[in-house]
This record gives C-alpha cells, structure tokens and sequence, in this order.
C-alpha cells in the first residue's frame, strides 16, 4: 500500500467460555497502520466485528504501557510476540510484514483456564501469592531509612527479580506449562532482603506447594522462560529458589525443643 | 513420613530425584570410560578381560552396581511421571509452533533419554547379561613369563561347567584364565549396523549430558557466579563431547580393525 499499511491475515482462537470448546477462526485486518500497537490494531478489527454485529475479540490489557501485566497474548508461536523484553501493548505491527498471517492463542495451561477467547483466568499466581508472597510488618514509628545496610549488588538483584509483572508469559513459554520463574522471582525479592528473612524459609515452602496444588509443569531448565520475560527475570532466580527450598526441607527444620 | 513424601512428591522433590540420579549416572559413565579405555591396550584383551573380571566378581562393585541398576530405573520412571504431569499441565498444546528460544537438547530430554534407555538394554543385554548368565562367552588362558615379562595367550576350554576364573603358577609361568568378553565385544563391533548403533547412541548422550549435567546443578540450586561457568564448562567439553568422543572410538576402532585384517 502506497500510506505503508498493511493487510493482515489473523487466525484467533474465538472461545465462548470456559466450557464451550474453543476453535481458531481466521478474520482479515485491513489497512493497520505500522505504528499501531498490537492492542490497537486488535480494537480496529473489534470495531468493524462490532459494526457488522459481531462478537468482538476479547483480550485482556489495562496499563498499556508494559508496567501492569494484564495484556498478553501468543503470537505466532511466542508469548508476547516476537520482540524480546517486551509486552503485546508494547509490540508494534511495524515488526510484521503487509501480507502476513498472525497466529493468535491464549496462553494455555491447565492452571490458566481460559474466560473467553484470548482471556485466560490467572488468579492461580495470586492464591501462589496469598500463600507466602509478602512480608509481615508490625505497625509502629517509621524507621530510618539507611537503619538496614543491603549492599548495591544485594539491593539490585532483589530489585530486577521484584521487576516481575505476573504476567504469565514464562508458563506460556515453558514446553511444560511451568511457573517456576514467576515463583522463583517472587521468592527472590524476599529472600535476598534482610526484610524478608524471618519468614524465608516458610515462604519458599508454602509458594512451591501452591505452585504444585494450582497444576503448573515441572521445570526442566529450558530457559524459555527467562528469553519471553517481558521484564528479563533470569533463571538465575529458580536456582535461588530451589536452593531455598531445598534447604528448607532437608536441612533447616532442626529439632526444636518444647518447653 | 509424611513430611518426607510430601518433600520427595513435590515439584522440587521430584527434580531433586531426577538430578541426584542423573549425576550419579555421569560420574559412573567416567569410570566407564576409563575402565574400558583397556580395550585400546594391544594385549590380546588380557587386561580388559582380567578388568571384566575384577568388576563381576569383587563385591564392593556389585553393590555399586545395583545401586547403578536402580538409578537408571529411578532416573527413567521420575523422567516418565514428570512428562505425565507437564503434559496435563498444558491439555490444549498451541497451534503454532513454540518459537521460544531455547536449546534443542533442553527442549528434547525425554526423546535423548529413551534413546539412551534403548541403548543401554541392547548394550546391556550383549555384554552383560551374556557374560554373566550365558555361555556364550569363551574362554581365554594368559601365560605370562615372570622372568621375561612376556604373555602368550590361548583359546580355553573350561574342564566343568561351574568354571569361572583361575590364577595359578605353573614354575615361572603365571596363568589367568578368564572369560574371553574381548573377543564377544571384537566381533559385535565388526558388524556395521551395530557399530553404526553405537555411534548413534553417544551422538544421543552427547546431546542429553549438554543440557543434563549443568541443569542438574540448577535443580539442587547450586547456581554460583564463579562456579556455574565451570560447571556448564565441564558439562559441554568433558560431558558432552570428551566422553562420548571416548566412547564411539572403541566401536569404530574395533570395526576398522575388523576390515583391515
């Protein structure tokens, strides 16, 4: 096209709900402009679906600027699409080619039901999360802000793992629907801070049995995961977490006497 | 108990498994190596076959070797529930194809182990089993001067069905006598196909030990920033490529040695 728009050919996985089975279902998308957004580019075919009295595709976005991780997406074959580091709100049809077809499917994980269409039903990292996510503080006068030294290194590391937006690109990735580097990041920013030390070894604990109980796959180091984040949490992480783990269960429940 | 199977049945646990058997299995396959690197000595397979020997009748051995028996078999079934579960974690597999970019070997250690698994009850089944529960295997007599040095050995013929092996002096003359697995592992190695399978199998192992060796230190959480570099070294130049380099030589070497008589 003379303007730089594109035509693309879109094959999207269309699913009433939960227990209707779903089917991929092809629609054409014209005329997108290459500086569109991939969620924008998806409200242009909902609005002529819309016009022509259809249902519209529904997907899941909020923020639209890659901070809440709430879009998401499989796009041809990737979480997220093509471009590293990056969320579909982020990924603009300026990597796409006029002519192309783009295979669209939610993520797809037994522990990720899907709601409708491309919206799947995450709320299995937050039951991981009310399990031991989080620190418990008492109430009371503000401390000093420097009272607890954390080294840069230290400080910098449980930042970049706290970077996770949960969003469920590493399960989509993972051959084996595995959850470990979302698990793995949250236990992280705790365990490496001296705030998350009283409830370490609990925490670990309770997030890998909730990980285990919501049907997420095993781990098998594919590092899949860690190349599809969006905000390029490192394996490093499920190493640190299987650490702690293990350590938990096999060395650190010594017997305690009760008076 | 309950705690301990509730460690060993969770996610961690069962990695935990796979990894510790795993490692096992390397460091056994080194000293399988080593073992076997007497089938290159030019000595008419007396020293490898007073090696079989020793292995199949010194008691410390047969207990590892159990333990080896049953690490394969852990390794395997762990291998088989753990596929089980990642298969019903995702029910509905994705249309397109995972672009996602990871190893090859990572993404196909299931297939690479039951290659692996063939291999090792075909491997196991010609040499092992027929040394130990057939008579199929012959007999070979060393006489070695202990004057000169200088052995001479000949094919021998057991004198009751029980025998097993026998060192004796006759004046100066030391004589062995042991089952002649040498020449059992001479002439499987002069057929192609054999040898062709063989081959075949280490490319096999070549690729599992890529990824398997440094994501068993993952798995136990043993991440370090000096030492996994070493580990992931040792993984792809000693694991990956030494060993099964060491290996393929001998049916290749058997088999040329077959051709140029």
């Amino acid at each position: 096209m003379s303007n730089g728009n594109m035509n693309l050919t879109l094959k999207v996985w269309r699913q009433p709900n939960a227990q209707t089975p779903g089917k991929m279902v092809t629609y054409k998308a014209e005329n997108i402009s290459p500086d569109m957004s991939f969620l924008e580019m998806l409200d242009v075919v909902n609005e002529s679906l819309i016009h022509k009295g259809e249902d519209p595709i529904h997907f899941d976005h909020d923020c639209r600027e890659g901070i809440c991780g709430m879009c998401s997406l499989y796009i041809n074959g990737q979480p997220h699409g093509p471009k590293r580091a990056i969320t579909t709100c982020q990924l603009h049809m300026r990597s796409f080619h006029d002519g192309q077809t783009i295979t669209i499917e939610p993520w797809r994980a037994a522990a990720f039901p899907v709601v409708k269409d491309l919206a799947v039903d995450r709320s299995a990292f937050d039951r991981i999360q009310q399990a031991g996510g989080y620190i418990s503080v008492n109430t009371g006068g503000v401390p000093d802000a420097n009272e607890i030294a954390i080294s840069k290194v230290i400080a910098d590391e449980a930042f970049n793992s706290a970077t996770c937006i949960g969003c469920g690109a590493c399960v989509a990735a993972c051959k084996n629907a595995s959850a470990m580097l979302f698990v793995s990041a949250k236990v992280s920013q705790f365990a490496l801070l001296p705030q998350g030390q009283p409830e370490r070894y609990n925490r670990v604990q309770a997030m890998v049995a909730q990980m285990d109980a919501e049907g997420f796959g095993n781990c098998t180091n594919t590092g899949a995961c860690e190349a599809e984040c969006p905000k390029e949490i490192s394996l490093t992480n499920i190493g640190r977490m299987n650490n702690d783990y293990l350590s938990a269960k096999l060395f650190r429940e010594q017997h305690v006497h009760e008076s | 108990m309950s705690d301990f199977k509730q460690t060993f049945n969770s996610s961690l646990g069962k990695k935990l498994i796979m990894a510790l058997t795993g490692l096992f299995l390397c460091t056994f396959i080194i000293v399988h190596l080593g073992g076997n690197l007497l089938l290159f000595n030019n000595d008419n397979g007396y020293s490898f076959n007073a090696y079989a020997n020793f292995l199949t009748h010194f008691p410390p051995i047969e207990v590892i070797a159990y333990i080896l028996y049953i690490c394969i078999l852990v390794h395997a079934l762990y291998a088989l529930i753990l596929t089980v579960k990642n298969r019903k974690a995702r029910p509905i597999a994705y249309a397109a194809s995972n672009n996602s970019p990871a190893t090859w070997s990572s993404k196909n250690m299931g297939l690479l182990g039951s290659v692996l698994f063939l291999f090792i009850v075909i491997h196991m089944g010609d040499f092992w089993f027929k040394y130990k529960y057939t008579d199929s295997v012959t007999f070979k007599e060393y006489r070695t001067n202990l004057i000169t040095g200088a052995t001479t050995s000949a094919d021998y013929t057991p004198e009751y069905k029980e025998f097993e092996h026998s060192v004796s002096n006759e004046g100066n003359m030391e004589v062995v006598r042991v089952k002649n697995l040498y020449a059992t592992v001479s002439k499987s190695f002069s057929q192609p196909w054999y040898v062709a399978l063989y081959v075949i199998a280490m490319g096999a192992l070549s690729f599992h030990l890529l990824h398997g060796f440094q994501s068993a230190f993952r798995t136990v959480g043993w991440i370090h920033r000096k030492y996994t570099p070493i580990v992931e070294f040792i993984g792809t130049w000693f694991f990956a490529v030494i060993i099964p380099l060491g290996f393929a030589a001998m049916p290749i070497f058997y088999y040329i040695k077959s051709i140029a008589k």
